[in-house]
């Protein structure tokens, strides 16, 4: 049978393929529907959190970090209690890295504050003698792409029903209000200034605070936005 | 073998073969300055922000898989698939002219790829970073690879397909079939009319998006990496040595096997994550299973060296070749030890891995590109190669370096995974995290150095290419098996 596929080509191909797929479709298929069930109460992230994770994304922090927290004791002591699959159900990509060159950031949130990070991440030594991170002094000058962050908000509201607009916790609020066309754009920027400013007082930071307050918000409020919210 | 009448078109190899240089040199340089990096901070800011490690850290990694690897695999090739097939690319204008697009088409994109990574455009998916006009692109230059094989092979005199032609088959449609699935993601701005339009948001969510990462990570690896470098091996091997290739039966063995079981080896990235156990437990089972068809194929190889191991004391180019299926065979055994899952609680998220994989990439693929380069050199330029003693000093400096790299990468990486989990006599964690961090100085000094040592190698080898272009003495007829070089 082999010499037969070696000398005709196109069976050869399909037979590679045919062998190839197998694996993916019986590993891949089965649990999807599950694995991508949020766990209850778990809500979307706000514009200025998801504008804050892409900055995450575009400085490429998973290099060093991973955000998974695996279920062994030295881990949970560590960094808290291990990750569950519903908490990851709006994260678009998933953000678990591969190499721990830095600690596991997925509950980040519960041990470190605004003004922390912000120190942290303008200069990581004079936080953390003998880091080997390094300082990221262009967020705090680069502003926010906040519209882009609204797009995508707007893009997984729409296309893959991710629950913004809705009553997530059953207290018979709006938990995220994000709103259905660009229109409401305007709108949700001024809920991300509000925002931005509470965290650029926290930093203590006089630069920030007045970015904010012009109506631009820096880089590293956003990032540290969604750094406060891994938890 | 030799049939005097089909006159080979190596003009597009050549192309491909100076890119592999070029995008060697450039993918390693960063690689080792990134090294630098994690043992001298300070080194992040020498270009401000563009030289942060988070920023060339994918640059490193795109470049040398999707540079350097890529540009070494069509380089042989367009070499490789006329001979065995029998048939010139002059035969066909079409294919021929197919091909120049290709390499050019190829070039640019590679180049948008580091510039857009450099301004900070990425997924962040690794060795899926690029973003959606990109992936666009890709998908064009590996149709028209597609399109070079089934279109030679429709041309061929030769009918059987030779061993190192089911490896090019198979790296296509296996690539294909990842990067599609992969990178399936939805354009916010054609959805919104707003923002970036550059931007996209992934078709996957958290467990599933990590799943469908590694189902494809691993198996880039195993496409890129292994499948195609196989195929070289087939065809250079044996005939810089002109033995015989030692078995046919397991060649098919090996085939077959790789092919089943390499896709089911994704899950040993994420062992111990939120991915269904069952799951975790297959990409185990299977890494150890893989052992056989890897082992399979490099024993083959080194098996085909029977009765002729002086040839590996007189030739620099058997020696890398050797080496690298030694290098294979360590990387296949490590990575299946690396997968069983006690070993993976201590290994995961460590510098070890990062040492596995150069054992692969330096040992294995970096070698064997070296050597086919190498070996096709004196029959694309009717020259002998410039000289043997510069190749065997880059053979021994490069050895030295790849044994620098992944002895000190796994002491720092056991290091750590110890580190992490030791306890004081109470029960509490006995180091801060920092402790783990500024013990590893030494060893990533050692694995910089080490790696500085295989880029000296790289720049010898440029110039050795070089010579052998334009320098070197001419020869009237191509070498049928081992290529002539001067002293
Ligand atoms: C070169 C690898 C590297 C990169 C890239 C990197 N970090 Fe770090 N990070 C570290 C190391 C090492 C530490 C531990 C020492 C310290 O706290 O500075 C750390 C610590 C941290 C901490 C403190 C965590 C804790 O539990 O104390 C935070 C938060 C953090 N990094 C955020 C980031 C963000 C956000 C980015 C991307 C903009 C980033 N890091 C990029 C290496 C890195
Ligand atoms: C001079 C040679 C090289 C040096 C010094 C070097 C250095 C590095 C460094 C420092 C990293 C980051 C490790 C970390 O995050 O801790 C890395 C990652 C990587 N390199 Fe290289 N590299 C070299 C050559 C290559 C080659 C030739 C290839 C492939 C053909 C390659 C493939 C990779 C890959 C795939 C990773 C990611 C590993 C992971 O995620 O675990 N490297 N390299």
């Amino acid at each position: 049978m082999f010499g037969w596929l070696e000398k005709n080509p196109f069976f050869f191909a399909v037979g590679v393929f045919v062998v190839i797929a197998f694996a993916g479709l019986i590993e891949i298929i089965p649990d999807f529907a599950q694995a991508s069930r949020p766990l209850v109460g778990t809500k979307p992230y706000s514009v200025l959190e998801l504008a804050g994770r892409q900055v995450y994304i575009k400085d490429s922090c998973n290099a060093c970090h991973s955000q998974l927290i695996r279920p062994f004791k030295s881990e949970t002591d560590r960094y808290g209690m291990y990750s569950l699959t519903g908490e990851y159900a709006y994260d678009r990509p998933f953000l678990w890295g591969s190499k721990r060159t830095g600690p596991d950031l997925h509950r980040v949130g519960n041990y470190r504050t605004s003004d922390w990070h912000a120190n942290h991440m303008w200069d990581p030594t004079s936080v953390v003698p003998g880091s080997i991170m390094p300082a990221y002094k262009h967020m705090f000058t680069n502003v926010t792409d906040l519209e882009t962050a609204f797009a995508e908000a707007l893009t997984v509201k729409k296309v893959f029903n991710v629950p913004y607009d809705k009553d997530i916790d059953g207290d018979g609020k709006i938990d995220v209000v994000l709103g259905d066309s660009p229109a409401d754009f305007e709108a949700a920027k001024q809920r991300a200034l509000q925002e931005a400013l509470v965290i650029a007082k926290e930093t203590k930071r006089e630069d920030l605070v007045n970015m904010v307050k012009e109506g631009k918000i820096p880089e590293i409020v956003a990032l540290i936005a969604y750094l406060n919210r891994l938890k | 073998m030799q049939n005097p009448a089909v006159e080979y078109d190596y003009t597009v190899a050549k192309w491909f073969s100076y890119l592999a240089i070029l995008f060697g040199i450039l993918g390693m340089g960063v690689g080792v300055l990134i090294a630098f990096q994690l043992a001298f901070p300070e080194l992040n800011y020498i270009f401000g922000q563009y030289s942060l490690f988070s920023r060339l850290r994918p640059i490193h990694t795109n470049v040398v898989a999707y540079g350097f690897t890529l540009s070494g695999i069509w380089a042989t090739w367009y070499y490789v698939g006329q001979r065995v097939l029998k048939v010139s690319l002059k035969e066909s204008p079409f294919l021929s002219g197919l091909a120049k697009v290709h390499f050019w088409l190829y070039f640019v994109t590679a180049l948008l790829a580091v510039v857009s990574l450099l301004f900070r455009v990425t997924t962040s998916k690794e060795y899926a970073q690029f973003e959606w006009p990109l992936d666009i692109l890709v998908v064009v230059i590996w149709v028209m690879w597609g399109i070079s094989i089934f279109g030679l092979i429709g041309l061929r005199r030769e009918k059987t397909l030779y061993i190192s032609m089911w490896y090019y088959i198979a790296t296509f449609l296996g690539v294909a079939m990842l990067y599609l699935f992969n990178n399936m993601a939805v354009p916010t701005y054609l959805v919104t009319g707003m923002g970036d339009p550059l931007h996209s948001v992934s078709m996957y969510a958290g467990s599933n998006d990590a799943l469908v990462q590694w189902w494809f990570g691993h198996n880039a690896v195993a496409f890129v990496f292994t499948v195609p470098i196989i195929a070289m091996i087939y065809y250079f091997l044996p005939k810089e040595s002109g033995q015989p290739v030692y078995s046919y039966k397991l060649s098919l063995l090996s085939f077959w096997g790789l092919m089943f079981v390499y896709l089911w080896a994704g899950g040993h990235h994420l062992i111990y994550s939120t991915v269904p156990d069952w799951m975790q437990t297959m990409g185990s089972i299977f890494s150890v299973i893989l052992i056989l068809p890897s082992w399979g194929s490099a024993l083959n190889m080194l098996l085909t060296m029977k009765g002729e191991w002086s040839q590996l004391k007189d030739s620099p180019l058997i020696k890398f070749m050797v080496l690298a299926s030694t290098f294979y065979m360590l990387s296949t055994l490590e990575g299946p030890i690396q997968s069983i899952k006690s070993v993976n609680a201590l290994a995961h998220f460590t510098d070890w891995i990062p040492g596995h994989v150069h054992d692969g990439t330096l040992g294995w693929v970096g070698f064997m590109i070296i050597a086919a380069i190498m070996h096709m050199a004196p029959r694309f330029f009717k020259r002998e190669i410039y000289s043997k003693k510069l190749l065997e000093a880059q053979f021994w400096l490069q050895t030295t370096g790849i044994v620098l790299y992944f002895s000190s990468m796994w002491i720092a990486g056991i290091t750590q995974g110890m580190m992490w989990r030791a306890v004081d006599q109470y029960g509490n964690l006995a180091y801060s995290f920092i402790d783990t961090v500024t013990v590893l100085h030494p060893y990533y000094t050692l694995r910089a150095i080490g790696g500085l040592m295989y880029f000296i190698g790289l720049f010898m080898w440029a110039y050795n290419f070089y010579k052998t272009m334009t320098a070197a003495r001419q020869i009237e007829e191509e070498p049928k098996f081992a290529s002539p070089m001067a002293a």
